[in-house]
């Protein structure tokens, strides 16, 4: 269950509490209702898990699924436990967790602020994004992984060409929304703000920004994946240390488990990335009216 | 002594996006004496906000001059205030804040503009409201804090379009009437531009008639009627309702040129 979900359910049930006097049965039994599906929702979910894991280790064990190529979960839990507690091929495992961490934080960072400046820059400057439009649209227009290969050549092995391939994969995608956003503004509150005395330092930072931030942020959703997307790529251009290291070696060796240990790394890294963001995202645009909750009595 | 506003043989044209040339105002005289309350009715698509764009500086005439207090406009001028149509308040800020922006922006320090912004808010009656976002007030609160926004300035002219126009009737007249009490308070010259006759003339103490645009001034009517006003009553007196008669007929032709236009536009 989301964050935001629990939320509203807390909201619901704070109305509820303010209306006890006259419909509380009804107040009552609608919340009993809401928990009721909440659980319903969970317990579906655990039996969805199970029915995949279940179905991949008994077709592995019954010989349906190749195990070589595909393993099975008890040796992918078995690998990821290995890991944990023995380390990696590569060195202890938290090691590698934290190199690919750093690579990709790095990135996000580098990828958003360029991303964030240059959106506005150009949003705001007419000439300047009429002569650079077609220069951008066609960097955009290549695949950019390929400059991982390059940053390889140029930066080196170490963590600063992991860096510049996830902040350049990062960067396309805040400009675009940055500049989008920039360019939305709603042209009433540039007016009102003029009029009110606002001069064109302001008129950025107070207006063209905040508007704008909206879409910045909702694309930091989408280029946190990405930055992971770099930094994994990156590392298999050649590393010494990081999860995707340790998949391409899993690879080499042709671990199938280790393959998906190291993916499932990969998934849980960005799920707890998400929360986080979601969490700033409620935090910058407090101002945003929450989604309509449902509280239909 | 010079006049607050005086618009005079001013034409504007815009450009369409298809390259033709489109002409909002053509040959407009306006004149507004300080301290009047004005206000311009006409059919839709007279011209009536760009009457207002060009005295605020937020567009500049193509044709003809327009004097804000004997000086002619080169942009945004200070002693202006305008609210919009649509909610033009910030929506990221607070209440507090969006009426403190005004005065921030003239370079208040954050302490000073906020003491003078809690002022205001109490004039305006959204006392306790200081720390909501737009968002979690009604229609007519976001206008009250849009106008408080617009007299926090102190403006010496007040632009106002259609401020009203999507309030239910009730919240209206209650605002009408607050407005004529900060009004009154203050010494500025009122532009309030509506499609509302009774509105224009329970308000007011001139009434521009525009043309079917291009828009033009056809008439300008003195509204003789004592104040302080009740919005709410005036409209029942005689002499209201002579005055809107005599107004009306005038407004009634353009309104029908206008909706001729739109008809053949459509078919």
């Amino acid at each position: 269950m989301s964050v935001r979900s629990a939320a509203q359910l807390r909201a619901v049930g704070a109305i509820g509490e303010q209306a006890a006097a006259p419909g509380s049965d009804v107040v009552a039994r609608r919340r009993q209702q809401a928990r009721r599906r909440q659980l319903n929702v969970l317990g579906l979910r655990l039996l969805l898990a199970v029915a995949i894991l279940g179905g991949w280790e008994l077709g592995s064990r019954s010989g349906v699924i190749d195990k070589f190529f595909w393993s099975l979960p008890s040796d992918i839990g078995a690998t990821l436990w290995r890991w944990v507690t023995e380390g990696t091929e590569l060195g202890p495992l938290w090691d590698q967790v934290l190199t690919t961490l750093e690579e990709t934080v790095g990135g996000f960072i580098v990828g958003s602020v360029l991303g964030v400046t240059f959106g506005v820059l150009l949003g705001r400057n007419r000439l300047l994004s009429d002569v650079l439009s077609p220069y951008i649209k066609a960097a955009n227009a290549i695949p950019r992984v390929v400059v991982g290969a390059l940053f390889a050549i140029s930066l080196g092995l170490d963590i600063k060409s992991k860096i510049a391939t996830a902040a350049v994969l990062v960067f396309f995608v805040v400009f675009f929304n940055a500049f989008q956003g920039v360019r939305e503004v709603d042209r009433n509150l540039v007016a009102n703000a003029r009029i009110l005395g606002a001069d064109n330092r302001r008129l950025t930072t107070e207006i063209i920004i905040p508007s704008a931030l909206s879409w910045i942020v909702a694309s930091l959703h989408t280029s946190f994946g990405l930055a992971l997307v770099g930094a994994v790529v990156g590392e298999l251009f050649g590393a010494t240390a990081g999860v995707g290291e340790l998949i391409y070696s899993a690879k080499n060796n042709f671990d199938a488990a280790g393959v998906f240990a190291g993916m499932a790394l990969l998934a849980a890294m960005a799920l707890v990335a998400e929360a986080l963001i979601t969490a700033l995202e409620n935090r910058l645009i407090r101002w945003r009216p929450p989604v309509a909750t449902e509280t239909r009595i | 002594m010079a006049s607050a506003i005086q618009l005079a043989g001013v034409t504007k044209r815009f450009l369409t996006p298809s390259g033709g040339v489109y002409t909002a105002l053509r040959d407009l005289n306006m004149k507004v004496e300080p301290g009047e309350f004005c206000a311009v009715v006409g059919p839709t698509g007279c011209g009536k906000s760009t009457t207002l764009a060009l005295i605020s500086g937020l567009e500049p005439p193509s044709e003809g001059e327009v004097d804000v207090f004997g000086k002619p406009v080169s942009g945004i001028a200070d002693g202006i205030g305008y609210v919009f149509q649509t909610d033009a308040v910030f929506p990221w800020k607070t209440v507090l804040d969006n009426v403190a922006a005004g005065p921030r922006y003239h370079g208040a320090t954050a302490r000073e503009a906020r003491e003078r912004a809690r002022d205001w808010i109490s004039r305006v009656g959204l006392t306790g409201f200081e720390d909501r976002y737009p968002y979690q007030l009604s229609g007519g609160m976001r206008k009250r804090v849009a106008l408080a926004q617009s007299l926090i300035n102190g403006p010496r002219i007040l632009l106002m379009d259609e401020p009203f126009s999507a309030l239910d009737v009730q919240t209206r007249t209650l605002m009408e009437n607050e407005l004529l009490n900060l009004w009154s308070a203050s010494s500025a010259s009122v532009v309030f531009v509506t499609h509302d006759l009774e509105e224009a003339i329970s308000l007011s103490d001139r009434v521009f008639v525009m043309t079917a645009g291009p828009g033009t001034v056809k008439a300008n009517y003195k509204v003789e009627l004592p104040r302080p006003r009740n919005v709410a009553e005036i409209r029942f007196q005689p002499r209201f309702v002579e005055i809107y008669e005599e107004i009306w007929k005038d407004l009634r032709d353009e309104v029908l040129v206008s909706y001729e236009r739109q008809k053949r536009g459509a078919a």
